[in-house]
């Protein structure tokens, strides 16, 4: 069966089985591995992608969810400024370690920022609270997302 | 002193390699694991060699290439490879001066390089490195007594720097094994039985729906080009294979069986173990003001990594590669050709990055798994990946741990005798053999095996602050110290190394001891513990963390709380503050954390400031939330509902505060302010609420079950 979907500003046409969770169709059949599979429970948010403007998990939502959607990655979002501009802060705030909570955590804070340009601290912490991160890079994701809010793209 | 990795590997071209194309390439035995040595490796690097840190690589840590420098563990990176890249570079640097100075026809004194180029400052002469030695071998040994720059004269050690790989961190194009893909390779999954003692009794072939399936006595693994598919069929497998449970997992209580099971028991002279009998108990000293005496308790953790471990392996004309996380390939290495019965040499391990790791966890098991799987298929790639509860359920953990604790103190505060006991199961469980396939035993597939190897049985470390004793002696001077360890038998799980090995529990329990302690004798703690305190290095990081902690007014209903040790007693001086609140529903909050630390030398300060922050993130993770639980069907912690780990919205603002000791060795980072984290909660609760917290985790739970045995 072929599900249609646009991703990174591409239109595809996906032929696979739409039970399929969206997470294997973007790392295996389209070589996006920046979104990073972390619990397939839908608990720790390393598989975040942007659906229509929203986050989206992708570990457990199915292709045939996504269908009509319009979703960016990790690896598109450098093509927006908001997005660029969170990805700079992450790298200017060192606010990584191992990495790979990161891809997740850069697309929800693109998507925080897109739709609230300023958003207070406790507002920051609530849209990263989904986000598990085990090396203790909390404090400078936060300062990362202070970088960019405001609408400071050139952060 | 003589560097060990160097003395293993002596010669410059095991380090360094200058490349016609004006590359530098350097080699070292660790591997990046998120906590930046190489960026650390490639400054020191630049410094000694006068380049530009853009022209440094660091080469990928396989078998074979890279020097062998054991495991990645222990904070011991710097002080080991980074020691080791510094006069290997300093080496080569003035072996190319030497060899300028003939061609240039000028002193090597007055040689000035910039980037590479080396130049005659009298003629304007030049000559680059990369046409003195690119593409050929120093063929000359690294100068062990050689002397590296004045450290006023560096250009990037010491300063500000974006960690090598963080852009492609943030962009998602970094590779981890997760993400490798090669022509014709197979998804895989293994098939785990629901505990440790489980066999396989009935396995049905159909629900892998044309798939393939490798089973080798209890050891199941399904594979197949869709991934996808693969996990769909694992599942289905899972579900309708039976097992013989047998006896099951010991479901006694936990913490009285750590006290009360059969052990070795070893005292602990100034941080190694002896093999003696343990002093009693002694009476406390007559002239003893207070005597004081408690028991702490930590709960089994587990590394929690984000990324579940994964491997790629592939088994070709009687060689095996493996592409791993492992955070020591060179032992990994042995302990598979134990496990295949293959020549070592037959066998190559590339290191390729994973998500982190804090220790010994599924990834050397997962390694293999692959290869196990790839036996079965040879001429094929198979990318093999743990779930989620796999992970959970069959990490090697962190030993539940028992500290008891006794002090006498007399009328002026000075400690008369103090006493630590801790007790606990194996910190030592990595896949290193010591021969008769006790490396083998030490990955989890080859006691599921038809010819199983049976399960190892840890003997006591017996090193200098390793295992459970690690922190346990105490840095302060207190006299008539009882040190004891005692390796318990019989524990319900599987254990191995994390992050801080004994050194979490132990200082958190002497910590908090210390504060009940100081209460106990009337004194002040922070007071107390400058006291007791001869090492001014020590003293200096106690003071700078209690003043940044105690600056501002505290705001009502809040508590602080201090804590401080050595890593190792040897390693880095880290004291933590910590500031938080407990509400109403016996929540914690953290609201203020200070780090002061002294790392000797450091090198890319922004990472020392990441390990030290992390280190208190994870800690305090560990400390008020994190117990691994079990019942005797097996692990039930097997997701991040039912082990919950800390979030974004009880992070506190940290502020960090490292001395500058330029000139200074290293002292590894890595482990230090985990220790000292927990303590200061623990002490911050207590001048919160009241109350004294002695067994971790403290959840409301915890903490009500305090309140009212209180």
């Amino acid at each position: 069966m072929t599900i249609s979907l646009r991703i990174n500003g591409t239109d595809r046409q996906i032929d696979a089985d739409p039970s399929t969770p969206l997470i294997y169709i973007l790392r295996n059949h389209l070589g996006l591995t920046g979104v990073k599979l972390g619990c397939g429970l839908e608990q720790c948010g390393a598989c975040t992608v942007i659906a229509d403007g929203a986050t989206a998990l992708s570990c457990v939502k199915t292709l045939g969810e996504f269908a009509g959607k319009d979703i960016t990655t990790i690896e598109g979002l450098a093509t927006h400024p908001v997005g660029a501009a969170v990805q700079k802060a992450f790298v200017a705030e060192n606010a990584a370690q191992c990495g790979y909570c990161t891809p997740g955590m850069v697309s929800e804070a693109t998507a925080l920022l897109l739709r609230n340009a300023n958003p207070t601290r406790a507002q920051t912490i609530e849209a990263m609270n989904t986000h598990l991160c085990r090396c203790g890079s909390h404090t400078r994701v936060l300062k990362a997302i202070e970088r960019v809010a405001g609408g400071k793209v050139d952060a | 002193m003589p560097n060990g990795s160097l003395t293993k590997q002596p010669n410059l071209d095991q380090w360094l390699s200058i490349g016609a194309d004006g590359r530098v390439l350097v080699r070292t035995g660790k591997v990046d694991i998120g906590q930046r040595i190489s960026t650390a490796l490639l400054l020191i690097a630049a410094d000694e060699l006068d380049v530009d840190p853009a022209r440094i690589d660091i080469a990928t840590v396989e078998t074979g290439v890279a020097p062998d420098e054991g495991i990645t563990s222990g904070s011991n990176s710097m002080e080991e490879s980074g020691d080791a890249v510094r006069r290997a570079t300093a080496t080569a640097r003035k072996h190319l001066l030497s060899l300028a100075a003939k061609q240039l026809d000028a002193d090597e004194n007055a040689l000035e390089v910039i980037d590479g180029l080396i130049r005659a400052r009298a003629t304007n002469r030049s000559v680059s490195y990369w046409e003195l030695a690119g593409g050929k071998p120093f063929a000359i040994p690294v100068d062990q007594s050689i002397k590296g720059k004045d450290p006023a004269t560096f250009r990037h050690v010491g300063k500000p720097a974006t960690a090598r790989g963080m852009a492609d961190l943030v962009t998602g194009n970094a590779t981890y094994v997760h993400d490798m893909t090669m022509p014709g390779m197979l998804h895989a999954r293994v098939i785990r039985p629901p505990h440790y003692h489980a066999k396989l009794k009935n396995l049905d072939d159909s629900k892998a729906a044309g798939l393939a399936i490798v089973r080798d006595g209890s050891f199941v693994a399904v594979a197949g080009v869709d991934e996808y598919a693969v996990v769909k069929a694992a599942e289905r497998i899972a579900a309708a294979a039976t097992w013989e449970m047998g006896k099951g997992l010991p479901d006694g209580d936990l913490f009285t069986s750590i006290t009360a099971n059969e052990r070795i028991s070893l005292p602990v002279i100034k941080g190694i173990p002896v093999k003696e009998p343990v002093p009693p108990l002694a009476q406390p000293p007559k002239d003893a003001a207070v005597t004081h005496a408690a028991r702490y308790e930590r709960p089994y953790n587990m590394h929690g990594t984000i990324g579940p471990s994964a491997a790629m392996a592939i088994f070709e004309h009687s060689k095996l590669t493996i592409w791993s996380h492992s955070q020591g390939i060179y032992i990994l290495r042995e302990a598979i050709s134990e496990a295949l019965d293959m020549p070592v040499d037959d066998i190559k391990i590339v290191h390729t990055i994973g998500a982190g790791c804090y220790g010994h966890n599924g990834a050397d098991d997962v390694a293999l798994d692959a290869a196990l799987v790839a036996r079965h298929h040879p001429g094929t790639p198979i990318l093999l990946k743990w779930t989620r509860a796999d992970e959970h359920g069959w990490e090697p953990y962190t030993t539940a741990m028992v500290m008891e604790l006794q002090a006498s103190v007399d009328k002026d505060g000075k400690v008369l005798a103090w006493s630590h006991e801790s007790y606990g199961d194996t910190h030592n469980m990595r896949p290193r053999s010591t021969g008769n396939k006790s490396g083998a035993a030490r990955l989890l597939a080859t006691r599921y095996l038809s010819s199983p190897v049976p399960p190892p049985v840890a003997a006591p470390s017996m090193g200098h602050h390793v295992g459970i004793h690690r922190n346990q002696e105490p840095l302060y001077n207190f006299a008539n110290q009882r040190l004891v360890k005692n390796l318990v038998r019989g524990l319900p799980l599987r254990t191995s190394a994390m992050r801080t090995l004994g050194a979490y529990a132990n200082v958190f329990a002497l910590e908090s001891f210390i504060d009940e302690l100081a209460e106990a004798a009337g004194l002040d703690a922070i007071e107390f513990r400058i006291r007791n305190l001869t090492d001014e290095r020590a003293v200096t990081v106690v003071k700078a963390a209690a003043e940044a902690l105690y600056k501002t007014p505290m705001p009502d209903g809040r508590g602080r709380g201090f804590g401080f040790a050595r890593y190792k007693n040897q390693k880095t001086y880290c004291a933590v503050g910590i500031e938080l609140s407990v509400t109403e529903a016996a929540e914690v909050k953290l609201h203020r954390c200070v780090i002061a630390a002294d790392a000797g030398e450091i090198v890319d300060p922004d990472g020392t400031a990441a390990q030290m922050e992390g280190g208190v993130l994870q800690a305090a993770s560990w400390t008020l939330y994190e117990e691994v639980k079990y019942d005797r069907d097996g692990v039930t912690s097997r997701d991040w509902d039912s082990y919950p780990i800390l979030r974004f919205d009880n992070v506190p603002e940290i502020e960090t505060i490292l001395m500058a000791r330029p000139g200074k060795p290293f002292l590894g980072a890595g482990e230090a302010s985990s220790g000292p984290a927990a303590a200061a909660i623990a002490n911050a609760i207590k001048d919160a609420t009241g109350l004294r917290l002695r067994t971790l985790p403290f959840t409301p739970a915890n903490i009500r079950k305090a309140a009212m045995d209180a």
